[in-house]
């Protein structure tokens, strides 16, 4: 995507990118990096999507017609992590390798070879992940929970690969974490406060902290796995003391907190959008910074309402659901803020922003069956049925998919050079908002009349609705075709932008010549 | 914030890449390994792969360092970088500390929560109907399933060696203390025996530990596989003792640069790195000499 | 456009293909006093949430629509109000505090398992859930019976496709009934809708809950928690009973046992054994060992060519009596009569072109059984 960033690298200093494969291998710069970042993440939606894909005709008549059901349990498992730590985690890692450091008003991330090594595990640990898929007895067919003694004692040889692989991704995530968080720590330009950061790197700070703080639980759970397999211990065996449901606690402990870690940054993708579009400034900045805040803390204490089922002793239960309706007042703040923002400002509806509308919509709807699941008596009837499917699709695809893409089109002519083709961005927004709204609705209602999740095969009592819900999957995975042809669009064709190409934008980004220099900001601007 | 200084960009470095792919040799080497051991296969390809990633991240870390190294003496680093890097290594130690956190956590429902249940006490006692014949203790001696899991004749005793340990750790971090005020103080002979000191420390610390280990599987059944109490206690000592592992190695690259005189009064990261690493395990020894060995 | 459409035109002319589906929306109200209870929470919810959304996108739409910039709009200073601050924050608490009141009063009742009629211990199995009657001496499995042919498409799927069993779960209705979940192999979890009871059954652990039907019916449900290759194939169903029918049903149960018993005295010849072992086989070996004897390696081993199989019979039959602990070959010793094992191993060691030749008297089990 960068590649017209070298034309116009005059500065004199600073040297301009390397010729030929090792710019991209050996890179210490943040822009090649991002955009590294970026790609794999696309490539890895469109893996994911394909299992998805997969899933969905399976699913789109009752009776088993395509795949076997051990196969089915390998793509569901294999469509969540590879979505989760392949497409959406890669993603806001490449958004803030591009926009930190410009927007903050620095040359660089603070750590240059340490980001390029948390961007190579990336690609290894997927190889290792997804050749799992070819081994004897298939790939982790366990969901990507993965809950013991299903992962362990039942588990496909496989999973120590899988295992390893988790391990690998883990160490990636947490060496990009700290290389965020010590580049918004210490390569402020001269003036910009933490209280006159952009919202994106607010978000980020937070997700870098909540990265960092739960990825190496991860790793601790995915380590007892390994041990319990190999080396006969008894973490999650009941015959030596142990607990299946200790794995379910220390999982979630990383779990809640990661999805958190899935919608802070679009959060403040959305944030950076609404203001632009409105042509006015972020309603309640302050208040904003604190909700996010507030939502980071309180996910460190909600994790169990993903368990109201496992029979937790009765304080406990009362405990979860008290602290995660909590999280619904932070969250809507922010929700209130950005619709103040647009309220009695000068709205245009470009792509970004069609996006951000979506995201607010779309993700408030996710986020009320979120507060329904939460209510532990209905919880037991909603629990592990395709209405937790649709509730975390409605967070996840409109949430963090569509704050990706509204960051996409955003920064894209800052990025390229080159302005994208409106009407056909339009379209891509229009078609992908039909299509999810399609898949993922009637979700609600299947989970509600009693489908559950992870089968492959259902009574026919559900056979519409699924029909339904695969087509609209299909008519949703093919509109992607079309960013892809809007991003291959702009490279080759696209008009030139200008340095400003949104009328209300603000920030240091945007100080910036077009496209950006490849060293953002050699000197550091100064910031009153 | 800002030095006049340039904030110092990094040449282009394949030691990242040689970085990822010898992660990569490593840990799907010890897959391979494990894989074959479980499955009961004589082929030797996961000790061979394993041992060939643990030659890349050793090249990798003689590279990358030496490369760091270089640079730091050339002067290049400003003092901006060097916040940075201490910043760096201050999260990354908090991701140690919640590495260790999960296993803490761990212990913890065990011993609150799952082991009493089992035995009929607390909320969930019902699940005794399913055991009938055990009984809580702890240490936990006889599992709820004996067959399956074997008895521990007895546990490591903490005053013994784990007490000789606690004071060999402490004793470390007070020279490790020592050493750094003398190398603030610019005299290199006390940083050196300080040094010194603190590795022999540090060595005598694993020694032990691994005397203790080979007791525990020989004379003790403790092993591993007898139920959780082993499983708890390797888990917590076993990564603990790799950290100090980690940690010994450290003081000795670090030992090596102060005989080649790589730090100054006034700059020496590497140094305070290391220490802060060696201090942070000592920390945690001290909780688990409490939680794991005498309570 | 042309696409959707086209979509749509292809989902119309697929429809008509799919009998007995219904347009169900919403959750059912159920039988038992709890489930009503939870499905007034869930409508509560569900109407403060449209209320929400009503108020929350309506504001939005409207400035959306008003305060655009074709229509000549200029944008306001307007950026932060400490007042609405508050009161977006306060609003939501109050809301979310009206909420919790009857949550915590239908989790305070769904705890309380004290004092129950009825005791049953449900143990999950790989893919089959056994029940048994606490004090009574009645313990049995339910496996799925829906046949493979409508599962492979090749003849027309039933009413109650993927939810009928072998042996429901017979209960009386006005009675309170607690139930004992575990496992044996991973997490299952036991869930009937109209009842609105779902917990986990873990392995090692016991999780209580309970119910009290008011109305006579079959309810029907499915295991909730992913448990491997055929999660989505170990129905439940619950067939609620008065309380005379179901002390029918009970010695009815009772006499059952007693002509199995004396089965096993009889004469099997091979030829009988083998016939018999192999609905035995299908029925409770072929989800993992396969129709054809080739199961699926690694996981699950082949019978066919298996040197247990082939062995000496006193392996054989260990193997199948007992188990494999740790995997998930369960022991068949109690979920199957004598008869049946003896079938089963019988045919296991003649069949797919294993010839061993031998048989295994349902006798020799009995001893087995006797403690042998
Ligand atoms: C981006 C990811 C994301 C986000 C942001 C959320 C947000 C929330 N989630 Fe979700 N969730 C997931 C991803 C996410 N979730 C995933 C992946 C799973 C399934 C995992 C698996 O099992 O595989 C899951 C599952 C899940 C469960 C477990 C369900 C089950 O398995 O039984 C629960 C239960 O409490 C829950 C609750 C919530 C709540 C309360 C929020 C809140 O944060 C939502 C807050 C937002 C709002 C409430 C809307 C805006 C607010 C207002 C307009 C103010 C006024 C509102 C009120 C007064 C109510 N989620
Ligand atoms: C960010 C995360 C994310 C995203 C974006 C998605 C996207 C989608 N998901 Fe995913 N999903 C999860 C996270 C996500 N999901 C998780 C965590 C689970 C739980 C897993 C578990 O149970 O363990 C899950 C489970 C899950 C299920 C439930 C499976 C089950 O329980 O049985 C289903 C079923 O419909 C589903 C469908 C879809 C669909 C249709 C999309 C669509 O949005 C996808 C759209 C497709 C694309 C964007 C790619 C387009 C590709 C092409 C156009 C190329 C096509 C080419 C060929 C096929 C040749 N998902
Ligand atoms: C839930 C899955 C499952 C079911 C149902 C099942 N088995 Fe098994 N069976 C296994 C597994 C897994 C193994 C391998 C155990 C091991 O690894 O030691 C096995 C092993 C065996 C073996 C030993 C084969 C060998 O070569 O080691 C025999 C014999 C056997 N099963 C017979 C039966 C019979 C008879 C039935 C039905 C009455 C049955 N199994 C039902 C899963 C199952
Ligand atoms: Cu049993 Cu799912
Ligand atoms: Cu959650």
């Amino acid at each position: 995507m960068s590649t017209q960033a070298a034309d116009i690298d005059h500065g004199d200093h600073d040297h301009g990118p390397a010729k030929g494969i090792t710019r991209w291998l050996y890179s210490t710069n943040h822009k090649d990096i991002g955009t590294m970042y970026l790609i794999f993440s696309l490539v890895m939606l469109f893996i994911g999507g394909s299992m998805a894909f997969v899933i969905r005709a399976e699913l789109f008549q009752p009776g088993l017609q395509l795949i076997e059901p051990e196969f089915f349990n390998q793509m569901i498992t294999m469509h969540g992590l590879i979505m989760v730590f392949g497409a959406v985690m890669p993603a806001f890692v490449g958004l803030a390798n591009w926009m930190i450091p410009m927007m903050i008003g620095a040359p660089d991330m603070a750590l240059p070879r340490l980001n390029n090594l948390s961007f190579w595990i990336l690609p290894f640990a997927f190889a290792l992940m997804m050749s799992t898929l070819f081994m004897d007895g298939g790939g982790p067919n366990f969901g990507w929970t993965f809950y013991a003694p299903l992962s362990t004692t039942y588990a496909p040889p496989s999973v120590t690969f899988f295992i390893f692989a988790i391990h690998l991704l883990g160490a990636s995530s947490i060496m990009g974490a700290i290389n965020v968080i010590v580049t918004i720590m210490n390569m402020r330009a001269p003036g910009m406060t933490y209280f006159k950061m952009p919202m994106f790197c607010w978000t980020w700070l937070i997700t870098a902290f909540l990265l960092i703080a739960v990825m190496p639980v991860l790793a601790g759970v995915v380590t007892m796995m390994l041990m319990d397999i190999h080396f006969a211990t008894a973490f999650f065996d009941a015959g030596g003391g142990g607990d299946p449901v200790l794995f379910q606690h220390v999982f979630w402990f990383f779990g809640h907190p990661e999805v958190y870690i899935m919608i802070l940054p679009s959060f403040g993708v959305v944030s950076q959008v609404i203001p632009t579009f409105s042509r006015k400034k972020l309603f309640g900045y302050h208040s904003m910074v604190y909700a996010i805040i507030a939502i980071a803390v309180l996910s460190f204490v909600v994790w169990a309402h993903h368990m109201f089922t496992v029979g937790m002793p009765f304080v406990g239960e009362l405990f979860f659901m008290y602290t995660t309706m909590l999280i619904a007042i932070p969250t809507g703040v922010k929700i209130f803020n950005w619709i103040s923002t647009m309220f009695r400002g000068s709205m245009t509806f470009e792509t970004p922003m069609l996006y951000s509308i979506g995201f607010v919509v779309l993700f408030t709807i996710g986020g009320l069956s979120g507060i329904m699941l939460a209510l532990a008596p209905v919880d037991m009837v909603y629990q592990d049925t395709y209405f937790v499917v649709a509730h975390f699709h409605y967070v996840l695809v409109p949430g963090a998919i569509f704050g990706i893409f509204a960051a996409v089109y955003y920064w894209l002519p800052k990025w390229t050079g080159k302005m994208y083709d409106e009407g056909l961005a339009k379209l891509h927004f229009w078609v992908s908002f039909i299509g999810l709204n399609l898949t993922f609705f009637p979700m609600h209602f299947v989970g509600l009349a009693g489908m559950p999740r992870r089968i492959p095969d259902y009574p026919l009592q559900f056979a519409d609705f699924n029909m339904i819900v695969s087509i609209g999957a299909f008519m949703f995975g093919t509109s992607q075709l079309i960013f892809v042809y809007v991003l291959i669009k702009t490279l080759r064709k696209g008009e030139p932008a200008e340095q400003l190409p949104w009328e209300g934008a603000e920030g240091l980004e945007w100080t910036l010549p077009t496209p950006a220099p490849y060293h953002s900001f050699p000197t550091p601007p100064t910031v009153e | 914030m800002s030095t006049e200084q340039q904030y110092y960009i990094p040449e282009p470095s394949k030691w990242p890449l040689v970085a990822a792919a010898s992660m990569f040799v490593t840990l799907t080497g010890l897959g391979l390994l494990l894989f074959n051991m479980t499955a009961g296969n004589d082929s030797m390809s996961g000790q061979l792969m394993f041992g060939l990633g643990l030659v890349g991240m050793a090249y990798m870390f003689f590279g990358w360092f030496g490369k760091v190294i270089e640079e730091s003496m050339g002067g290049l680093y400003s003092n901006q970088l060097s916040v940075s890097f201490r910043k760096g290594m201050s999260w990354f130690i908090f991701s140690e500390v919640m590495f260790f956190a999960a296993f803490f956590g761990v212990l913890f429902y065990v011993r609150l929560f799952s082991v009493p249940w089992l035995s009929g006490e607390g909320a969930k006692g019902i699940a005794h109907m399913l055991w009938p014949d055990f009984s809580a203790t702890w240490p936990l001696l006889t599992n709820p399933s004996p067959e399956q899991f074997g008895s521990p004749k007895a546990v490591i005793d903490p005053w013994h060696i784990p007490l000789i340990n606690t004071f060999l750790l402490v004793t470390s971090s007070v020279t490790l203390t020592l050493a750094h005020h003398a190398l603030k103080a610019g005299k290199r002979s006390l940083t050196k025996i300080y040094m010194a000191i603190t590795m022999l420390l540090g060595f005598t610390f694993l020694a032990l530990q691994i005397y203790e280990y080979i007791e525990a599987y020989q004379h003790l059944n403790l092993t591993l596989s007898t139920g959780i109490y082993g499983s708890t206690f390797f888990m917590l000592t076993g990564f603990h003792g790799a950290h100090v592992t980690i940690g010994c190695i450290m003081l000795t690259t670090v030992f090596i640069r102060i005989l080649k005189g790589h730090f100054t009064a006034d700059d020496h990261f590497a140094f305070e790195a290391s220490a802060w690493y060696w201090h942070f395990v000592d920390v945690v020894w001290l909780m688990l000499f409490m939680l794991v060995y005498v309570f | 456009m042309f696409k959707k459409v086209a979509v749509f035109g292809l989902f119309l002319a697929l429809v008509p293909t799919v009998a007995f589906s219904d347009w169900q929306l919403n959750l059912n109200r159920g039988v038992t006093d709890t489930s009503i209870a939870v499905y007034d929470l869930h409508m509560l919810v569900l109407y403060i949430c449209v209320a929400i959304s009503v108020v929350v996108f309506g504001v939005m739409f409207w400035s959306i629509y008003h305060h655009r910039k074709s229509k000549g709009f200029e944008s306001h200073e307007f950026h932060d109000s400490t007042a609405l601050e508050i009161l977006w924050t306060i609003v939501p608490t109050i809301i979310l505090i009206v909420i919790l009141f009857p949550a915590t009063k239908a989790l305070i009742n769904s705890y309380d398992t004290e004092e129950s009629d009825i005791d049953i211990q449900i143990t999950g199995y790989q893919w089959k859930w056994r029940y048994k009657y606490i004090g009574e001496d009645l313990d049995f499995f339910s496996v799925l019976t829906t046949p493979t042919d409508e599962i492979r498409n090749k003849s027309e799927k039933n009413e109650n496709y993927l939810l009928e069993v072998d042996k429901p779960l017979v209960v009386p209705i006005n009675k309170k009934i607690r139930f004992l979940l575990t496992s044996n192999d991973v997490i299952h979890a036991w869930w009937v809708p109209d009842l609105a009871v779902k917990k986990d059954a873990i392995p090692g652990f016991i999780n209580e809950d309970w119910t009290r039907i008011n109305e006579v019916g079959i309810y029907r449900g499915q295991c909730a928690e992913l448990c491997g290759k055929d999660h989505g194939f170990m129905p439940i169903v619950v067939k609620a009973v008065t309380q005379e029918d179901y002390v029918i049903w009970l010695a009815e149960q009772k006499a059952l046992k007693e002509i199995e018993a004396a089965a096993s005295q009889a004469d099997w010849s091979m030829e009988a054994l083998l016939v018999k072992g192999e609905g035995v086989y299908i029925k409770n070996c072929a989800a993992c060992h396969q129709p054809n004897g080739m199961g699926i390696p690694p996981v699950f081993p082949a019978i066919k060519g298996s040197p247990i199989a082939l062995g000496p019979i006193g392996t054989h039959l260990a193997t199948v009596f007992e188990g494999r602990p740790g995997t998930a070959m369960a022991g068949f010793g109690e979920q199957l009569s004598s008869v049946d094992i003896a079938a089963v191993i019988t045919y296991q060691r003649n069949a797919w072109g294993n010839e061993v030749g031998d048989m295994l008297s349902p006798t020799d089990v009995d001893k087995l059984k006797g403690g042998e």
